[in-house]
Formats: C-alpha cells, sequence, structure tokens
C-alpha cells in the first residue's frame, strides 16, 4: 500500500487528522499502539466549557468530528455562562468514555482511504530535511509523502503516585521509548511536561446525600450545526457537588512530602490552571473548603470521576483522602490518581500551518506541542491534517487569524509565544473574543471548511439558507417601522419599555435591553428557525460592540498585511535590545503583527525592524 | 552611517555660553578643519580641549571643545560639542562654518530621533528629551527631568495594574464559572470601581493641562476694538521683561510675537501681528481669525473702553469667550465710566488705566491666580507631559465614559469588559507597553523617518 500521509497516534489530534486526510482523498494510515484506545478520554468525563466549547464548534464548522461524537455520546449537557453575553456562552457535556470512542472508532473504519493499523512507532524516515515515512518498534519502515506526530502523553510516559515512578502510558501500556530522542537528533527541542489525573470511586460505595445535585440543563442543545438534539432532556446523568474537610487538608499537609510532587519525583511542568489538590491546599492556605464534583463516566461501569481532586500522593494516603470526603467514608476506589509525564517539543519550532520548520512534510498535532485538553488536541490534529493534505495538493496552508478562531488564537499563540507550561486555552487569551463566539462559529469558518473540501454539498446548501435566512430577517426588521400609536405604546410599557415619541423600526426597537425578537413575532410577516432569530438578535442587539471589536481586530490585520520576508536576517538588523534579536531569530515571525506578539519583543524593537524593512524597501 | 548634523543645542539667546553640537561619522574631521589646537581626530574619547575657531585667517570664538567617540554618546554616533562664548553672532558663525565644511543643519529634535533610532533612549525617553529641548523655562525643564526619570511610568503602571485587577476578576467568572469563590462581577461592581479610576485619570489630565502649560506656555490672545489700549498692555509686558523678551517673527509655529515670562511661567503673546501698525487686530485679520485665535488660546485678554458703551462687535466676542479663561481689562478708569459692566457675564474683571506705570501689575496678577501659577511652582506631583500622553489618556477616560453608558444600558460585562480592556491597552501605549499602527504613526510623524 502506498500511503500519502501517516497519523502517528489515535487520540484526539490522530483521529481527526487523519479523517480530514483521508476525507481530502489522500491515501491515509493511522498508527496507533492500542486500536482499544482510540479517541480515549484518560481524564476527565467532559467535553467542551468556557472557550474549549467555542473550539469544538469551530471543528464542527470546519468539517471535523468531535462536535458529531460528542453529540452521540453525552450524559448530560449545560449551557455555561447563560447570565452573560452571547460571546462567552459556552457548551460543555458530560461524556460517555465508552460510547465516545466506540462512536469515533466506527467511523474512522467506515472511512475511504483510511487504514488503522496497531503498531509502535520509534523513528522517522528524514532525507534531505524532508519526510519519507516512519519505522516501526519491529524495524519495518512504511514511506509516506508526509507525517503528522499526534503521540499525546505518549513519548516516554511515567506514571507517578508518590516515590512510584512506572514506565507507562494511562493505561498501563507501553510508551514511545526511542522517538523522542530521535526528534532531539533531528534538532528538536524537547521539554518534560506533567499531568495529573484524580482518582476514580466506585458509584454504588458513594452516599449521594450528602452531596448536592448538579443537573443538566433542561433544554435540548447540540454541538454540531447539523445535528438535532439526540438525548432526551429529561433522561440526563447528574453530576454532584461535595467540598473537602478540615480532615482532607490535615491529611494532605501532615503527608505533603510523600506526594512526587512535593517529594521532589517530578521532572515535568505542570499546567497553573489545573492544580492538584495539594498544591491547592499549599497555596491557598486560608480556603477552608475546595470544590469536588462527582462526574459519572459512562452508564456501561460504574466509576465517578471526582473532578478536583487530583493529586499525585501515594495509593495509601489517597485512600485516606478519599474516606475523609463527605459520602465517601466507605468509598471504594476502582483507579487511583496519578501524574504523568511525558516528552513534548518546543512549539515554536513550527509553522503557523504545524509543520515543523526543521522537516519538510513533517506536522505535529496536540500535547506533543506543548497543549492540554481535548479539544485543544483535536483543534490542532484537524488544522494538521488540513495542512498536510493542502500541501500535498500544492496548495496554500489554511491559517485562521486570531480574529477568526479560537483554534487560531491557539496555534498563534503555540507558534509566537512558546509554552513552559500545558497550554490550555481560556477566553481571556482571545482578544477578539466578542467575536469568536459559540453561536457564529458556522459564519466563521464554514466557508473555510467548504474551500478546502470538508463540507459536503448538503451541509453547505444548509448553510448558505441559514445565512440568507438571516439576512433577509435583518432586512425585513429594518422595514418595519412601528408608529407612536396607543397601542404600541401600551403594549410597551407592558414590557417595561419606554413609550414611542417618533417612529422607530423594528431593528432599532431590538436594540433595547428589555426588548426580544419572540416579543416582536407579531409583527413579523413570516418566522424563522430559533438559531436565525438567536443570530439575528445577537448582531442587533449588540452592533455597537462588535463594530468596535472589529475596528480592533482591523489594525491587528493592517499590521498583519506588513509581512517579514522568510530569509530576513536579524543580525543585519542594528540596535535590535538583545532579547528582541534572539527571540527574533527564534520564532521568526512571518508578519510584523506577529512580531509584535512575542513576549520581549517590545514596541521599540518592532518600529527598528520596521525602520530597517522601510530602509531596506522591504515592506 | 548617517551623515554628520550640527546645530545649536542650547536655547538662543539665553545664557553666555552656547553649545554647538556636531554628531555623526564626520563630526571629528569637520571640526578639525575650523579648529586650531590639538588634531581632534587624534585625542582619546571623552576629553575636553581648549583653542579657536578659525575662518581662513580670522578668529571667530575662542572656544572649548568636547569629543566623545561612538558609541558612549547620547546619539551613539560621533559627536563633538563647540562651547562659544562670543555670544549669538558669533555662535551662529561658528555654524555657518561647520556647516560649510561638510555637516547639515539638524532639524528640530533630530538628536533625540538619532539616540531613539539607534536604539540609546525609548519612546518615552524620546518624547521626554523633546519636551525638554522645547522647555524655555526652569520650571519646564523640572516637568521634562521627571518625565525623563520614569514618574510617568510609575503612574501609568499603578493606574494599569488596578484596571488589571478588575480585568482579571471578571475574566475569572467567565473561564471558571463554577467557581465559588470569585465573587460574581456584576455591572454594580463594576460601576464603582471605573468610577474611581476615572476620578483618577480626570485628577491626572487635569495636573497635565496645567503641566503642559508649564512645558510650552500659556498661549495668550490679546483682543479688542482700536483705540482702547491693546498695544499699551503689550508694550508695558513686553517693556518689563526685556531681558527675557524673545521676538522672533515668523519663527514658531504660533507665530509668537512675545514672550514674557510670569512667575517661571511662560506667557506666549499669539498672532498679534499688526497690532503695532494700526492698533486695529479685529478689523484688520477679520472677525473669523480673531474667533479661531480665541479658539487656540489658553488665555484670552479682553481689552474695552470703560469710557464707552458695549458695541455688537464687543458683545460678539464675549459671547464667544464663555468657555474661555478669559480676562477682562475694563480700561482708562480715569475717565468717566459709561459702560454696563453688570452686562460682562465674567467674574475676572480688572479695572485699570495701563497709560500709569504700574497699569499691567493687575493683570499679571490676575493671570497669575487664574492658572494657579503659585502652586504650579511648589506642587511636586507628577503629570503627564505632552501632548501625545494628554491626549491617550482623555482617550483612555473617554472609553471608560462608555464603560459607565454600557452599565446604565445593562450591557452585559464580558462586553463592558471590552471598553475596560481597550483603556487599559491605551494606557499601556503611553508607556509603549502595547502596540498598535497610531503609535508607529505617531512615530513616524514626529521624527520624520521614511524615505
Amino acid at each position: 500500500m502506498n500511503y500519502e500521509i501517516i497519523v502517528v497516534g489515535g487520540g484526539h489530534a490522530g483521529c481527526e487528522a487523519a479523517l480530514a486526510s483521508a476525507r481530502l482523498g489522500h491515501e491515509t494510515l493511522l498508527i496507533t499502539g492500542n486500536k482499544k484506545n482510540i479517541a480515549d478520554m484518560p481524564c476527565n468525563p467532559s467535553i467542551g466549557g468556557p472557550a474549549k466549547g467555542i473550539i469544538v464548534r469551530e471543528i464542527d464548522a470546519l468539517g471535523g468530528e468531535m462536535a458529531n461524537t460528542i453529540d452521540h455520546s453525552c450524559l448530560q449537557v449545560k449551557m455555561l455562562n447563560t447570565k452573560k453575553g452571547p460571546a462567552v456562552r459556552a457548551l460543555r457535556a458530560q461524556a460517555d468514555k465508552i460510547t465516545y470512542p466506540k462512536v469515533m472508532l466506527a467511523t474512522l473504519e467506515n472511512q475511504e482511504n483510511l487504514t488503522i493499523l496497531e503498531a509502535m512507532v520509534e523513528d522517522l524516515m528524514v532525507e534531505e530535511e524532508k519526510i519519507r515515512g516512519v519505522i516501526l518498534s519491529n524495524g519495518e519502515k512504511i514511506a509516506s509523502q508526509a507525517v503528522i506526530l499526534t503521540t499525546g502523553t505518549y513519548l516516554k510516559a511515567t506514571v507517578l503516585r508518590g516515590s512510584s515512578k512506572t514506565t507507562s502510558g494511562p493505561h498501563g501500556e507501553k510508551p514511545s521509548q526511542h522517538l523522542s530522542d530521535n526528534l532531539k537528533k533531528i534538532g528538536f527541542t524537547i521539554q518534560r511536561l506533567k499531568t495529573g489525573t484524580p482518582p476514580r470511586i466506585e458509584k454504588s460505595t458513594i452516599d449521594y446525600s450528602k452531596a448536592s445535585l448538579e443537573p443538566g440543563d433542561n433544554i435540548g442543545y447540540t454541538f454540531s450545526f447539523d445535528n438535532e438534539p439526540l438525548y432526551k432532556v429529561d433522561d440526563q446523568i447528574p453530576c454532584h457537588l461535595i467540598y473537602t474537610t478540615p480532615e482532607t487538608h490535615k491529611i494532605i499537609l501532615d503527608n505533603l512530602e510523600k506526594s512526587s510532587m512535593y517529594g521532589g519525583y517530578v521532572e515535568g511542568i505542570g499546567p497553573r490552571y489545573c492544580p492538584s489538590i495539594e498544591d491547592k491546599i499549599v497555596r491557598f492556605k486560608d480556603k477552608e473548603r475546595h470544590q469536588l464534583f462527582l462526574e459519572p463516566e459512562s452508564i456501561y461501569y460504574d466509576d465517578i470521576y471526582i473532578q478536583g481532586f487530583s493529586t499525585s500522593m501515594p495509593e495509601d494516603i489517597q485512600e485516606q483522602m478519599v474516606h475523609s470526603l463527605p459520602g465517601m467514608e466507605h468509598a471504594k476506589i476502582l483507579k487511583y490518581a496519578y501524574a504523568i509525564e511525558y516528552d513534548a517539543i518546543d512549539p515554536l519550532q513550527l509553522k503557523q500551518s504545524l509543520e515543523t520548520k526543521l522537516i519538510d512534510n513533517l506536522y505535529t498535532a496536540g500535547q506533543i506541542n506543548g497543549t492540554s485538553g481535548y479539544e485543544e488536541a483535536a483543534g490542532q490534529g484537524l488544522m494538521a491534517g488540513i495542512n498536510a493534505s493542502l500541501k500535498l495538493e500544492g496548495r496554500e496552508p489554511l491559517i485562521l487569524k486570531r480574529n477568526e478562531a479560537y483554534i487560531g488564537v491557539l496555534i498563534d499563540d503555540l507558534v509566537t509565544k512558546g509554552t513552559k507550561e500545558p497550554y490550555r486555552m481560556l477566553t481571556s487569551r482571545a482578544e477578539y473574543r466578542l467575536l469568536l463566539r459559540h453561536d457564529n462559529a458556522d459564519l466563521r469558518l464554514r466557508d473555510y471548511g467548504r474551500e478546502v473540501g470538508l463540507i459536503t454539498d448538503e451541509k453547505y446548501k444548509k448553510f448558505v439558507a441559514k445565512k440568507e435566512a438571516i439576512q433577509q430577517l435583518k432586512s425585513t426588521l429594518q422595514q418595519i417601522k412601528l408608529t407612536p400609536t396607543e397601542e404600541v405604546n401600551r403594549e410597551l410599557i407592558a414590557l417595561n419599555s419606554a413609550p414611542l415619541s417618533d417612529g422607530i423600526t423594528l431593528y432599532d426597537l431590538l436594540k433595547r435591553t428589555e426588548i426580544t425578537l419572540d416579543k416582536l413575532q407579531k409583527y413579523l410577516p413570516e418566522s424563522y428557525s430559533k438559531e436565525v432569530e438567536e443570530q439575528v438578535e445577537i448582531q442587533i442587539k449588540y452592533e455597537g460592540y462588535i463594530k468596535k471589536a472589529n475596528r480592533e481586530a482591523e489594525k491587528m490585520l493592517d499590521l498583519e498585511k506588513l509581512k517579514i520576508p522568510e530569509d530576513i536576517d536579524y543580525q543585519q538588523v542594528h540596535n535590535l535590545a538583545s532579547e528582541a534579536l534572539q527571540k527574533l531569530s527564534a520564532v521568526r515571525p512571518s508578519t510584523i503583527a506577529q512580531a509584535s506578539r512575542i513576549s520581549g519583543v517590545n514596541p521599540a524593537d518592532i518600529s527598528i525592524l520596521m525602520i530597517y524593512l522601510k530602509k531596506e524597501h522591504k515592506l | 552611517m548617517n551623515d554628520t548634523i550640527a546645530a545649536i543645542s542650547t536655547a538662543q539667546g539665553v545664557g553666555a555660553i552656547s553649545i554647538i553640537r556636531v554628531s555623526g561619522s564626520d563630526a571629528f574631521s569637520i571640526v578639525n578643519k575650523v579648529f586650531t589646537g590639538k588634531d581632534l581626530t587624534n585625542v582619546p574619547s571623552h576629553t575636553i580641549h581648549y583653542g579657536k575657531i578659525v575662518d581662513q585667517t580670522e578668529v571667530i570664538d575662542e572656544v572649548l571643545v568636547s569629543v566623545m567617540k561612538a558609541p558612549k554618546t547620547f546619539t551613539r554616533e560621533d559627536i563633538v560639542e563647540i562651547n562659544c562664548h562670543g555670544g549669538i553672532a558669533s555662535t551662529n558663525k561658528v555654524l555657518e562654518l561647520i556647516l560649510r565644511n561638510g555637516a547639515r543643519l539638524a532639524e528640530a529634535g533630530e538628536f533625540t530621533k538619532r539616540a531613539f533610532l539607534n536604539g540609546r533612549i525609548d519612546l518615552t525617553e524620546a518624547e521626554s528629551i523633546m519636551d525638554l529641548i522645547s522647555s524655555k523655562t526652569e520650571a519646564s525643564r523640572k516637568v521634562a527631568i521627571k518625565g525623563l526619570t520614569g514618574h510617568i511610568s510609575h503612574l501609568i503602571r499603578s493606574l494599569r495594574q488596578e484596571i488589571l485587577e478588575l480585568l482579571a476578576s471578571i475574566e475569572v467568572n467567565i473561564d471558571y464559572p463554577e467557581y465559588e469563590d470569585a465573587v460574581e462581577m456584576t455591572n454594580d461592581k463594576v460601576a464603582p470601581a471605573i468610577q474611581s479610576i476615572k476620578t483618577k485619570l480626570h485628577h491626572i489630565i487635569e495636573e497635565s493641562e496645567n503641566g503642559r502649560i508649564l512645558t510650552s506656555g500659556i498661549k495668550t490672545v490679546i483682543i479688542g476694538k482700536p483705540n482702547v489700549g491693546k498695544s499699551s498692555i503689550l508694550n508695558r509686558l513686553l517693556d518689563e521683561d526685556k531681558a527675557i523678551v524673545t521676538a522672533i517673527e515668523g519663527t514658531t509655529r504660533d507665530t509668537v510675537e512675545g514672550q514674557i515670562t510670569i512667575k517661571g511661567v511662560a506667557l506666549n503673546l499669539i498672532d498679534t501681528a499688526g497690532i503695532h501698525e494700526t492698533e486695529d487686530l479685529v478689523e484688520k485679520i477679520g472677525v473669523d481669525k480673531s474667533l479661531r485665535l480665541i479658539e487656540e488660546a489658553d488665555l484670552v485678554i479682553l481689552v474695552l473702553n470703560q469710557n464707552e458703551k458695549l458695541s455688537a462687535e464687543d458683545r460678539k466676542i464675549l459671547s464667544v469667550c464663555q468657555n474661555k479663561k478669559t480676562i477682562v481689562v475694563l480700561n482708562k478708569s480715569d475717565l468717566e465710566k459709561r459702560i454696563e459692566e453688570e452686562e460682562i457675564p465674567y467674574s475676572e474683571i480688572i479695572h485699570t488705566n495701563t497709560l500709569d506705570e504700574n497699569g499691567v501689575e493687575p493683570l499679571k496678577e490676575k493671570i497669575s491666580e487664574l492658572f494657579h501659577l503659585e502652586q504650579l511652582q511648589s506642587q511636586d506631583d507628577s503629570y503627564l507631559s505632552n501632548i501625545r500622553q494628554i491626549s491617550l489618556t482623555k482617550e483612555a477616560l473617554s472609553i471608560l465614559e462608555e464603560v459607565t453608558v454600557g452599565v446604565q444600558q445593562e450591557v452585559p460585562v464580558d462586553m463592558i469588559e471590552i471598553d475596560i480592556k481597550r483603556a487599559w491597552e491605551k494606557l499601556g501605549e503611553i508607556i509603549g507597553e502595547t502596540y498598535t499602527e497610531e503609535l508607529i504613526d505617531q512615530l513616524f510623524s514626529q521624527f520624520c523617518l521614511g524615505k
């Protein structure tokens, strides 16, 4: 078999990469250490949340698979931040850890042009700085034109519990022991990162009377723009909330030195935003209790995941800790918590397309690039799959800008700023987040997905119809004008809205905080879908703010147009501060905008760089 | 390498010594050509040498020259500074000679521009030095020096920190909606925080407007009908301060007719051209131009003859001056009072006779009072010292006004936060901590870079 693209790793990044490449017509091989672990969720049993949920929508808009898969496997769904503005709303679903991988595996197996192979990749075939294929642990060579590495935590993975250190992946499988050394030989900078996961408890041994109920929303939602809710609102599985006790804190403080982290057994750098329970207790001494969410992992088995209780304590201390929690006095631990260390590359060695700067046609995505999270991995996997395909077709890469997608922010941050800890997407990382909403991911990205070739005719037709309906409803609202009749004013007063003295279009009336589209229904000649109405209402109500965000984005886009020549020699740019010189030489930004986002490169350096480029007639 | 530039770097006409600065790769050889004494191309760096500047055989001045080699100089280029002792005429002659021998006359601020471009100083420092160069009085020099030592940065940084903390507390609710310990930031909680920041910005702007007056002086226009005594006021003001009068016509942008110093602050009498000949400003330059002048001025001195009733013209000018700091001089107090004083809507009214020797004293007192000049001298507060900084601060303030409006309209807090962030970034621009195209635009226009 002649493979065009090989994807190494079957996690969330690998699945999206392999599907994108196969769907774009490229003969694709997905190599995984264990087929059972394809699309596995080794940590929290949920998908989405602030920012992350929007990434899932973006994946769907571009033609990826994660949204559809979670729609088919959710136990509970919530829309978060509903009390705030539309820009920060995001979906989060509790996923069934059995169903999700099953649905994804079926999709992969049914995909044309895609072959799955169980094997371990230990080396790469490289000739003249171009990738030629991979070498398996048994020495077998498989040739290809492009390779996408999505190795997750499996590069030299080590599982830690207290002082015990085991060479293994999250489920006790063999990790790849040589691939990261071989990457290092090629010239990649390897860094050691760390993450962790809490213990799993047997559901029947928990006394839920001491916990409060956390149910799903009573409205049905979907992540995908093309699905109807596939679950019954009343049949959702609830989560529960409990708190740590003073006893829990005492056990942890008394045994702090026994944890891998405080005992000094960990080399890797862990994420600040996802601290272990011992970290939380040490850093926030004054806090009397911490929230813990009890989340079901599946309807097919009994494991309950204690969100917020990640630890690297030895097993006997974990027993004590768990038993100190309310309702867990007699709880049985099915799987102990652990910390895991793994190798990752320095993402500064990547282009915006996720192709490595060192080796042509070699791409990387997911945790190997220093991120954490299923959604972040899937977003990168999709982009790597798309861009590897486009490269083979001789087309320009698809690079999403910071004002177009969280995925764009994610990749730009990685390749511009690098990361020293596992990177998690947050809404605050997106400076144009009002433009990057949950509701408009399709309007932002579906045309790109179509152009690339991942959106079917049927889906695209549906999308175009929605766009047209939005336009139509907006212009209708602009055309219909209310006059200050007694009846109109009576109705307005009833809605707590100021009566009219002059005529007003429905469009302008909708800008009032207290007026919603469903209150104007009687004036409209026809009705529209909920989605269309929501979109129109957001666009009109927040028009002023959206315009402001667009103006800010345009300033950035102007700088984005100022390209820096690829062959620039920063040594020739006199008077750059030495830190700026070093950072610019390492990152080699493609535009002035990107250069200005590099930390340590300050405005004076940018001015000097622009003056240099102007002087050299390169700008 | 840059060409060699030269200019008189001390204020014209003030002080006994003038310094000519020459900077660039040919600085040593150019000065050496006209200098008798040691061979300047062959002396150690940062040394001072006595000698004469000669043109052919004619000795122009006895001088001390400082020789400083790159890169440890202000511009990071070779620099020679010539200390001339012979007064303005001979200093000009020395400069002329240097220019004839291969240097080019530096544009205003060009030394600073080179220092900036060669990485010697950053943008904030560059601006402060620009102010230092154009500062004409001791008081304004102090303001400029404060800018240099980082007072501006400190002031703005602490405000930005305050805003940043507010931003963070809003963001945490968004990214961690189920986290119970963070206080839910609602508009009700944001509003007072914003109000407090706005008050501080207001204060800074107010102080800074005063600071600007210290650096650039008070733009003053004297206005009134013919024969009311405008020129006698002007002449008395100028007479009394002859030592510091610099009546150089058409040399500055504001066409300053004359400049006097009151309590250390410059009073720039702007565009009173023609006042000497016809005494008829309004007639000569037309009402439109008078209005424009009033618009630009920091201070309007309206001179009226108290012996005459208010004319339509007077009333018009009175109404235009509503929003300006205005002093009304009711002149000719020796004559019978016919003017309807009660119809003049200002409290700052002076009765005087400017033909008297001490006739303008009450006017000077009034000016000092109006601009709090006494306080201005004694206060030790920090303020922003140039127009770019002040206007960025004003922009930040007006963005925060939008926040207040948003709060009133019950816009969701995460949208309001977008404006708070913009205000934070605006303040960052002052100290060069955020980057936008405007900063570069400003840079290129202020330093006239490019081809």
